[in-house]
């Protein structure tokens, strides 16, 4: 029944001069959700307002459920446009919407009419009095409420008329693109899809570092981050996974250095690797799914080692958060049971029995100084020889 | 040059088989319900192919119901016969080294109110029969264990089984998952004392997606699947026309070359025990003797875990299963592995080789080698 839908935004309200920059990303990343939905969406921007129109049939649950991944985007009003004629037939098309959308409703409601038109033959308030009058004589169960109404009815008249109520929540946040780039490394996990996840909902563009150790990981992990990526970019649209082949590093690392030590010196070598592409392809930061304390390398002490070999900005969106908080975005997102999918990662299969938790970074610079000399050229080979997939939802 | 070692897993189909299928989708694609023509000649090829399998089997042609394969068979046969005779008891006894296709739906029978007793076997997976004499009783409606087990290879006594439990009860309705020993050895469910039996056409070079249940004429069990009466009624649904007569087809060919085949796979068996047994620090799961299936050799790498080892031969194009194939969707430990008595270090590194008649010496002196030269490799890179 619904001809349009008005988008409701938030934060990008306030942007300034710099508002249209943001306006034009939501309808350009409106465009890129829609363009696997049946039915021919128009979206435009008139008078401060973005309408996706769409014309003759369309598949409304697919619609709602495209628009709510586009970030930016706060609420989602269905409306039903009508033509102008006479205000005898727009009493009746309000009547008839109310039946429709609330068939049998016992709520409180209110009108508020806009007139963009302003040679409307009745004013604005007038358009509430008569319409609140019809709606109610209709169906005597509802209430009108100006303060606190259940419902809160728009007609706004412009040269067709506009009618809509219910709000549908997106998912806020900013457009992508509008916010630069980083790079995410993406495990086959449960946090690393969220922490990429919840980046882009900042309006980042996501590109993902994966590190592969064949033979200890299998073609399926592979296959599993692929598919993990693609559940990512259905929010934050392409991603350009690049896979790096890790194992020769990883040996390398286990022949030579300390074995409690295995894990952060590998999570200190992927940040290099990851950060060489991250400047390559012009991102500005890079993207962990790391949390405090949640397992050995993700201890305060941990980190700071980790961190301390990149220069670019490392963003851990999930820092503070408890894994089932994690969990529950990870369903949100549907990327939870392919996460949990039971094939190793490189991060798990030297992990020694116990590695240390209070690394001393004095004490692992130190360890690496044993890799001087092999390192460099394994590092330069796997930057090279990464495979890179386009990935899209 | 690739080695396909999982033919326990799944094998290829044989090229006179698959252009039969192709026919038949084509060419002779009636429904053998249909009153015409076309469905006349689908019928008859039905009709033949059951023929073929009653042959193979010396039974009667009434008793062979065509399923989707071994999953199906298997379900229906528990679950069918646990139904029908569940007014004479509450007792059901299996092994404790059964494929998920017997254990799951049994575990389904627990849940409705059946008692499940599982039976231990020895360090060469064979049942424990003393254990088995003293679970049947009164009680007991139906026993289930399989032919030869898919992981290791040991082979049951079914004849013996069969006569100790029906000398117990002879109310009793047995069982057997035969969808590792057909086409490996001879089976006559009659003088066996077999009352059902599944079988699987992937197993044999036919296509997936066939299979069988021989329904004994002296036993009565519900159908699982209900519709449009085809089978007699015991189960419904169009008749898989091309999958049928290229099971029966690749089963005839099979039972034409059987002791070939076996004597070949015999060979090749001892060949591959003997090589592993120069590799240092490699132990035979189940009998090591070479008795057992011929096609079916199980070998824990210590130190190696299974997946690394799976996917290091991977790389040199040789394929070869961790545990069973089926079980890759879960990371538990192989039942049948801690049955026979294997530790964790034991089942972790566990590797099965599975043959066809097809496969070469020159595929297992290849594996042979390749296996000397990634263990000492894989060694040095363990977990701790």
């Amino acid at each position: 029944m619904f001809h349009a839908f008005l988008i409701k935004y938030a934060e990008i309200g306030i942007k300034g001069k710099n508002r249209y920059l943001f306006e034009d990303a939501l309808v350009r990343e409106i465009e890129r959700a829609l363009k696997k939905v049946d039915g021919n969406f128009k979206v435009t921007k008139e008078m401060g307002r973005i309408y996706v129109n769409v014309e003759g049939e369309y598949d409304y649950d697919d619609t709602i459920e495209a628009l709510q991944r586009v970030f930016g985007i706060s609420g989602i009003c269905p409306v039903v446009i009508v033509q102008d004629t006479g205000f005898e037939d727009l009493k009746k098309e309000v009547v008839d919407y109310v039946g429709k959308v609330y068939p049998g409703s016992t709520q409180t409601f209110k009108m508020c009419s806009r007139r963009a038109r302003k040679n409307y033959p009745l004013d604005s308030m007038e358009l509430n009095a008569e319409l609140g009058a019809a709606i109610l004589e209709t169906y005597p169960e509802m209430s009108v409420d100006v303060h606190d109404p259940e419902i809160s009815i728009t007609v706004e008249v412009r040269q067709r008329i506009y009618i809509y109520s219910k709000i549908i929540p997106g998912p806020g946040g900013m457009p992508v693109g509008t916010s630069g780039k980083a790079m995410l490394l993406l495990s086959g996990g449960i946090d690393s899809p969220v922490a990429g996840y919840m980046i882009s909902k900042r309006g980042v563009v996501i590109e993902a570092v994966y590190f592969h150790a064949p033979p200890y990981t299998s073609e399926r992990a592979k296959d599993k981050v692929v598919d993990l990526a693609k559940k990512v970019a259905r929010y934050s649209g392409p991603i350009r996974l690049r896979i790096v082949n890790f194992t020769e590093i990883q040996l390398a690392i286990y022949d030579n250095c300390p074995h409690d030590e295995l894990t952060i010196i590998m999570r200190r070598y992927m940040m290099k690797i990851a950060e060489r592409f991250a400047e390559e392809s012009g991102c500005h930061g890079l993207i962990t799914g790391e949390s405090i304390g949640q397992v050995a390398s993700q201890t305060m002490q941990s980190l700071a080692c980790t961190n301390e070999v990149c220069s670019l900005p490392v963003f851990r969106p999930l820092i503070a958060f408890d894994k089932q908080d994690i969990i529950d975005i990870a369903n949100k997102i549907d990327t939870y049971e392919t996460s949990v999918l039971p094939y190793e990662d490189c991060c798990t299969i030297f992990v020694a029995k116990h590695p240390v938790t209070k690394p001393s970074l004095k004490k692992i610079k130190n360890s690496e100084k044993r890799l001087t000399g092999i390192i460099e050229e394994m590092l330069d080979r796997a930057v090279e020889t990464a495979e890179i997939i386009e990935v899209d939802e | 040059m690739e080695i396909y070692l999982d033919h326990a897993a799944t094998t290829w189909v044989y090229p006179e088989v698959a252009e039969t299928v192709k026919n038949i989708m084509c060419t002779d694609f009636g429904n053998p319900s249909s009153m015409h023509q076309k469905g006349v000649e689908a019928e008859r090829l039905l009709k033949e192919s059951t023929k073929k399998i009653a042959g193979i089997l010396k039974c009667q042609e009434k008793e062979i119901f065509f399923t989707s394969g071994g999953t199906e068979s298997n379900n229906w046969a528990l679950i069918g016969a646990a139904q029908a005779a569940k007014r004479r008891g509450n007792r059901i006894i299996t092994s404790k080294i059964e494929h998920a296709s017997v254990s799951a739906p049994l575990e389904f029978l627990k849940n409705e109110g059946f008692e499940i007793i599982k039976i231990g076997v020895d360090k060469n997976g064979l049942l424990n029969l003393e254990e088995l004499k003293e679970a049947v009783n009164e009680d007991t409606i139906l026993v289930s264990v399989m032919m030869v087990n898919n992981e290791i290879g040991s082979v049951q006594n079914i004849k013996e089984i069969s006569s100790i439990i029906k000398q117990i009860n002879p109310e009793v309705i047995f069982h057997v998952d035969a969808i590792q020993g057909f086409g490996k050895y001879k089976i006559n469910p009659k003088q066996m004392g077999i009352d059902l039996m599944s079988v699987s056409g992937h197993k044999i070079h036919a296509p997936k997606g066939t299979g069988f249940l021989y329904i004994s004429g002296k036993v009565r069990i519900l159908p699982y699947i209900y519709g449009g009466g085809q089978q007699n009624g015991m189960r419904s649904g169009t008749d898989n026309v091309p999958g049928i007569v290229a099971l029966a087809q690749a089963a005839e060919i099979m039972y034409d070359n059987l002791s070939e085949n076996v004597s070949h796979m015999r060979n090749l068996k001892e060949r591959l025990i003997k090589g592993l047994d120069s590799i240092d620090g490699v132990v035979i799961n189940g009998a090591s003797d070479g008795s057992g299936a011929p096609h079916i050799v199980n070998a824990s790498f210590t130190g190696i875990r299974s997946e690394v080892m799976l996917h290091t031969l991977e790389d040199k194009k040789i394929y070869v299963s961790a545990g069973s194939a089926c079980s890759s969707h879960k990371r538990a430990a192989s039942p049948t592995l801690t049955a026979i008595g294997c530790d964790k270090g034991m089942t972790e590194s566990a590797i099965r080789f599975s043959f066809c008649e097809k496969t070469t010496e020159d595929e297992i002196d290849r594996t042979i080698e390749v296996l000397k030269e990634v263990v000492p490799v894989l060694r040095r890179y363990t977990r701790h």
